[in-house]
């Protein structure tokens, strides 16, 4: 049913785990749809320093996270942001018709974690734009 | 390799696999025929008829072959409803059936027919006072699944067929999952028609059969031939329905001492599973469940990924996941039974055979725990679940030491 490199992913996922002082997470699925990924990410420069994952879910689940992770590190975010489902399931040599939404999961979490980089990012800049003012006066 | 899911499929026996060699190649003929070749396999026919009858406590003539239980259920559904739509246009079916009853309620609906789908408690049971509830005067059939197949329980069937029968109400029970496994008697479990398969008591795929109670008026569902008295048309598969006959025969033998044996190995991995896999739920009955089913739910982990872990592992079992399902849909007995879709995500199905031994129990309950172990180091809802319960029990130490 699954490529051997699916297969692969899913009996050595790489990237697993948490990081604490994340810079960026997302999680997206539902358990009751059988799926659920968190995705983390540190961030430097702009760039992919670090990711990790942990997934509930199937096999495919376990290896589209595992691929998306190998997919990003490294990238620039502006980079990251562009992984699209088809790549993933591309870059896995292809996943069941009924697995491929699983891919679509992947991608969606990396970019929720990005996005939230990018929100925290603002936030700080905004804190320290206020800050700055609140010192000028 | 440890195979444990007989309900999908089980070997024939040896004895079973004899028996049917000659109708291959030897006896050949088409038991239509009336020359000697054609005889011949009349004869092994009808000896099979009578072999299977007995397993249930039927008469020959009220055994119809068919090719699987899903013809045989849609034959008893479709066929009932067709020949006595006069009378009524109300079907009663239980929440947790076999998809070839469930479909085929949706597609009588589709024809004009109402159904009534019974809800069931948390072990799967169906409570017979909803059946006498459900029970109208236009209702023409009630159809209960003898035990469920997915998590074992045994419903309890002589006491809906007496209430059907009270009412003059015809009923069907689907025992697919328990004839040869467990004494099946049609007199003492009050039913009118009854499916059975012999794949269920190691005979081959491909023979399979209906009960109908003598005088219940039918439509076949396939026209055609004069084949099964008019019942079924087409031609017998007569190696096949050989080997059931034989396989009915042996498991009228042996049903006493496969009970014992099964349910040693069924007991102990319900015992065993939960204390080394916390958070381990047992799904169906605890004590009304067919001998050779083990159905559980583990926690924070999905079910394909321990399939498939357990495969690399050499064991072979199933899940109601629905990441296994084809249409990526949790099991519906799971949902009738009141189990979240989380939890049934979870789910492993074990059904036992003649075969396993303590050995194939040991292996199981040494391979699983590391699987459920490793899953869970990477499932999100583990860590959000484990550091729930800590910051639960810090709160409630520190209660207790204000205390």
């Amino acid at each position: 049913m699954y490529s051997a490199k699916v297969m692969e992913h899913f009996l050595h996922p790489r990237n697993v785990g948490v990081i604490e002082d994340a810079d960026g997470v997302g999680e997206v699925g539902n358990p009751a749809c059988g799926d659920v990924m968190t995705f983390y990410v540190k961030v430097k420069e702009d760039r992919i320093a670090e990711v990790k994952f942990q997934t509930f879910g199937c096999a495919a689940a376990i290896a589209v996270a595992s691929m998306v992770s190998e997919m990003a590190k490294g990238k620039h975010i502006s980079e990251a942001l562009k992984i699209t489902n088809r790549d993933v399931a591309e870059a896995l040599e292809g996943l069941p018709k009924q697995k491929l939404h699983c891919s679509n999961l992947g991608a969606d979490a990396l970019h929720k974690a990005i996005e939230d980089y990018l929100a925290r990012k603002k936030e700080k800049e905004a804190g320290d734009d206020g800050n700055q003012s609140s010192c000028a006066r | 390799m440890v195979y444990l899911d007989y309900i999908a499929a089980a070997p024939v026996l040896p004895e079973v696999y004899e028996a049917m060699l000659p109708y291959f190649t030897e006896h050949w003929g088409n038991p239509s025929s009336i020359h000697e070749l054609g005889e011949k396999a009349r004869e092994a026919l009808e000896k099979a008829r009578a072999q299977v009858a007995d397993l249930i406590g039927a008469a020959p003539e009220e055994i119809i072959f068919t090719s699987c239980g899903t013809e045989a259920n849609n034959f008893a559904l479709k066929g009932i409803a067709w020949a006595h739509q006069n009378r009524g246009k109300h079907i009663v079916i239980s929440s947790v059936e076999h998809f070839s009853i469930m479909h085929c309620a949706k597609t009588l609906e589709r024809w004009g027919f109402e159904v009534t789908r019974l809800p069931v408690d948390s072990y799967g049971m169906v409570n017979p006072a909803d059946v006498e509830k459900a029970l109208r005067p236009d209702t023409i059939l009630v159809s209960v699944m003898h035990a469920n197949n997915e998590v074992g329980t045994i419903q309890p069937i002589a006491e809906i067929g007496r209430l059907c029968r009270e009412r003059n109400v015809l009923f069907h029970t689907d025992a697919v999952a328990t004839v040869g496994l467990i004494p099946v008697n049609v007199e003492e479990l009050n039913v009118d028609l009854l499916t059975l398969s012999a794949n269920t008591f190691y005979g081959p795929k491909g023979a399979a059969a209906l009960y109908l109670r003598k005088g219940v008026r039918i439509q076949p569902l396939l026209d055609g031939g004069i084949q099964e008295r008019g019942l079924r048309a087409g031609t017998e598969n007569v190696p096949a329905i050989v080997g059931m006959g034989v396989a009915a025969a042996i498991a009228k033998k042996e049903t006493n001492s496969r009970i014992r044996h099964l349910q040693a190995l069924r007991d102990r991995l319900i015992e065993e599973l939960p204390k080394r896999i916390p958070d381990t739920i047992l799904l169906g009955h605890p004590h009304q469940r067919l001998p050779n089913n083990v159905s559980v739910a583990i926690e924070y982990v999905e079910g394909e990924s321990m399939l498939l872990f357990m495969d690399m592992a050499g064991i072979r079992i199933s899940s109601g996941s629905a990441c296994v399902s084809r249409s990526l849909k949790v099991s519906h007995v799971m949902l009738a039974m009141g189990i979240s879709a989380a939890t049934a995500q979870g789910s492993l199905v074990f059904t036992l055979g003649i075969h396993n031994t303590e050995k194939d129990v040991d292996r199981v309950l040494a391979a699983l725990p590391p699987v459920v172990q490793r899953l869970r180091e990477m499932s999100p809802l583990y860590h959000k679940a484990k550091r729930a319960q800590a910051s639960k029990q810090l709160s409630g130490g520190g209660h207790s030491v204000q205390r």
